[in-house]
């Protein structure tokens, strides 16, 4: 147990590290100044321009040797400090990402498990049922290869604009303060709905096909042969097939969570919801590079943290993970 | 399909009499799959769709003598027979912007999808057949990019990119999405590596590359093939998904920067569906038809999946 943690934690480490050097490296070494670039998009006044020349190039830390900015970029960071927004001047980027994260989690989190554990209980039940099996393949292959915000935007026309059951932007409506009152909760669901939706449909395609295509290479199977020779009930012989395409399917959901998170940040900017991808989108449109850089650190750090979480789940559902790691070990 | 069905195959085979067995029973594994490739409809109708749309890129642009983004008619107009697929909003041609995209749509697809696959086997071929240092060093590399999240490396790429081409996004694309290869292709490359028949061309004193490219990568063609299929589709997506973030290229027309053009410019509340819905169809339609017809090949090439 201890060393397939231990394994685990370790890629975990590597990949943080790279990814925050990349986070270092990629302003620092692509063609061009990224100091004069955001001066030049700022178009400021000669005076104003040389005083923001010089907070920049002490924000990046450009003035002291190489190996030293790098250290300094691990210091800053360790002490959650992200540098300051261009497009939100004056706000520390970490607080205006803060703000963002709640509201990508709650499409993110309820879109991903619903629509894992619908889509498998649904392809496991259409396996090798000629009628549903006909019709249904094509339709999950059709929504898999759906892109997110292709979805979200039909839903938002057909849905938002043209029916008017759904808000078909932000996170609540202007004319309603945040508070804990039922009203401004319904209102906050009502503009949650859609894009939670869009993520779902897309991710329930996707896991019901898989799904669908373990159960039958299962039912061809030594053991599931055996079992059917002996007369098992064929109930009792998709239920073991189901139990072992199940893993499988939890491997490929740590596969996916780079893309899920790839689809929550369009589907986000299709209905101006205010998680992250929203404010990437701003943060580019303003070429605020700061803010896109803090982006990418919270998003690899959201994945490693999910990665961990299904790892953890992979050992308490395969008892011979904890039997082979007590060998091994 | 009855036995003497495919002893026919066989027959009609007129090399078969005088070629050596190894040859026979390839010939006759390669008569096989098109004999039930052309039997597969799943095979046939996904084939179908990506072929028309490719002509459809190749053809169009030639036929349509504007660019995607010239100015060339009244704005806000809906389909009609002088605008097959209707204008945007500042008077652009839908339809030359949709052929337009679609070329691009399968340059990022080829381009990415053939730079993964080829990253992915080298990697999967050298980590899984040499073992030892070589296998830990480069599965610690497979797992580290398999858990970065494709789309955040390259947002932060192109953000810095001045100038954004269609190819420079496609080998981006391909440089970051080959792990689940790599993987796959190690592991089976591991099992291959045991057998017999490599062992004997080991023993015949044959090199390591010459044996991986003549006795392990022949075993699984059909599988390098498929593999090859997704990780078109896969860029396919990626690649609209960054191009809709805003980081498309900044040269060129792509099915997503349509989609982000006409969400950017409200095409959503002002009702102009002719905008949103072609470019997002054809993704769907192409990508879908990729995955379907994959099913199909793996219902010619796996005997257990054949429905007879």
């Amino acid at each position: 147990m201890r060393r397939y943690f231990g394994r685990k934690l370790l890629i975990y480490a590597v990949t943080f590290f790279v990814a925050v050097t990349v986070d270092w490296v990629i302003p620092r070494f692509m063609p061009g100044d990224p100091v004069q670039t955001m001066l030049a998009r700022a178009s400021l006044r000669p005076e104003a321009s040389q005083a923001m020349q010089a907070y920049y190039t002490s924000v990046f830390g450009l003035d002291v040797p190489i190996w030293q900015q790098y250290l300094n970029f691990w210091g800053a960071l360790l002490r959650g400090d992200l540098g300051v927004s261009i497009w939100l001047f004056p706000q520390p980027v970490t607080s205006v990402l803060l703000r963002a994260v709640p509201y990508t989690i709650a499409l993110l989190v309820p879109a991903i498990l619903l629509s894992w554990w619908a889509g498998n209980k649904f392809g496991a039940y259409a396996a090798r049922r000629r009628w549903l099996d006909n019709t249904v393949l094509p339709v999950g292959y059709v929504l898999t290869a759906t892109p997110y915000m292709w979805l979200g935007i039909l839903l938002a026309w057909a849905l938002g604009s043209v029916a008017g059951l759904f808000p078909i932007a932000g996170g609540y409506s202007f004319d309603v303060e945040p508070s804990w009152s039922w009203a401004f909760l319904g209102n906050l669901a009502r503009h949650w709905f859609l894009p939670f939706a869009s993520l779902f449909l897309v991710g329930f395609g996707g896991w019901a096909i898989g799904m669908r295509n373990m159960i039958i290479y299962e039912l061809e199977a030594d053991y599931a042969h055996y079992l059917a020779a002996l007369g098992a009930p064929r109930r009792l012989l998709r239920r073991y097939a189901f139990r072992n395409a199940l893993l499988p399917q939890l491997t490929g959901l740590a596969l996916q969570l780079g893309v899920l998170v790839a689809g929550a940040l369009v589907t986000e900017i299709v209905f101006s919801y205010p998680g992250l991808g929203y404010l990437i989108l701003q943060a580019i449109n303003n070429q605020d590079f700061f803010l896109i850089q803090g982006a990418f650190l919270f998003i690899i750090v959201g994945v490693l943290l999910a990665n961990f979480l299904v790892d953890v789940v992979y050992v308490l559902v395969d008892p011979r993970t904890r039997v082979g790691m007590r060998g091994g070990a | 399909m009855s036995v003497s069905d495919s002893e026919e195959l066989v027959a009609a085979t007129p090399a078969a009499a005088a070629a050596t067995p190894a040859t026979v029973a390839r010939a006759r594994g390669r008569r096989e799959a098109l004999y039930f490739a052309r039997r597969n409809r799943k095979l046939l109708v996904g084939l179908g769709v990506v072929l028309a749309f490719l002509a459809l890129a190749v053809v169009g642009p030639m036929v349509n003598s504007h660019g995607p983004n010239e100015y060339v008619g009244p704005p806000a107009q809906r389909p009609s027979a002088d605008w097959w697929f209707g204008t945007t909003m500042f008077g652009q041609d839908v339809f030359a912007q949709f052929v337009h995209g679609l070329r691009s749509t399968f340059l990022v697809g080829l381009l990415g999808g053939a730079l993964a696959a080829l990253i992915g086997m080298v990697v999967g071929f050298t980590a899984g057949y040499r073992g030892g240092v070589a296998d830990e060093g480069l599965n610690m590399l497979t797992n580290v990019v398999l858990v970065i999240p494709t789309l955040a490396v390259l947002l932060i790429i192109a953000t810095y990119l001045k100038v954004r081409g269609v190819v420079p996004e496609a080998i981006f694309i391909g440089l970051f999405s080959w792990p689940w290869v790599a993987r796959a292709i190690r592991a089976q490359t591991f099992s291959l590596a045991s057998r017999d028949f490599v062992d004997l061309a080991r023993l015949s004193g044959a090199g390591g590359a010459k044996i991986v490219f003549t006795e392990i990568a022949p075993n699984m063609s059909s599988y390098l093939f498929m593999t090859f299929i997704l990780l078109f589709g896969g860029s396919v997506l990626t690649a609209a998904t960054l191009d809709f973030i805003g980081l498309g290229p900044t040269d060129g027309m792509s099915l997503g920067l349509m989609m982000n053009n006409a969400v950017l410019w409200s095409a959503l509340p002002l009702g102009m569906w002719w905008w949103f819905v072609p470019p997002g169809l054809g993704i769907t339609m192409i990508v879908g038809a990729l995955y379907i017809m994959n099913v199909g090949l793996d219902e010619v090439f796996n005997p257990k999946l054949r429905e007879l």
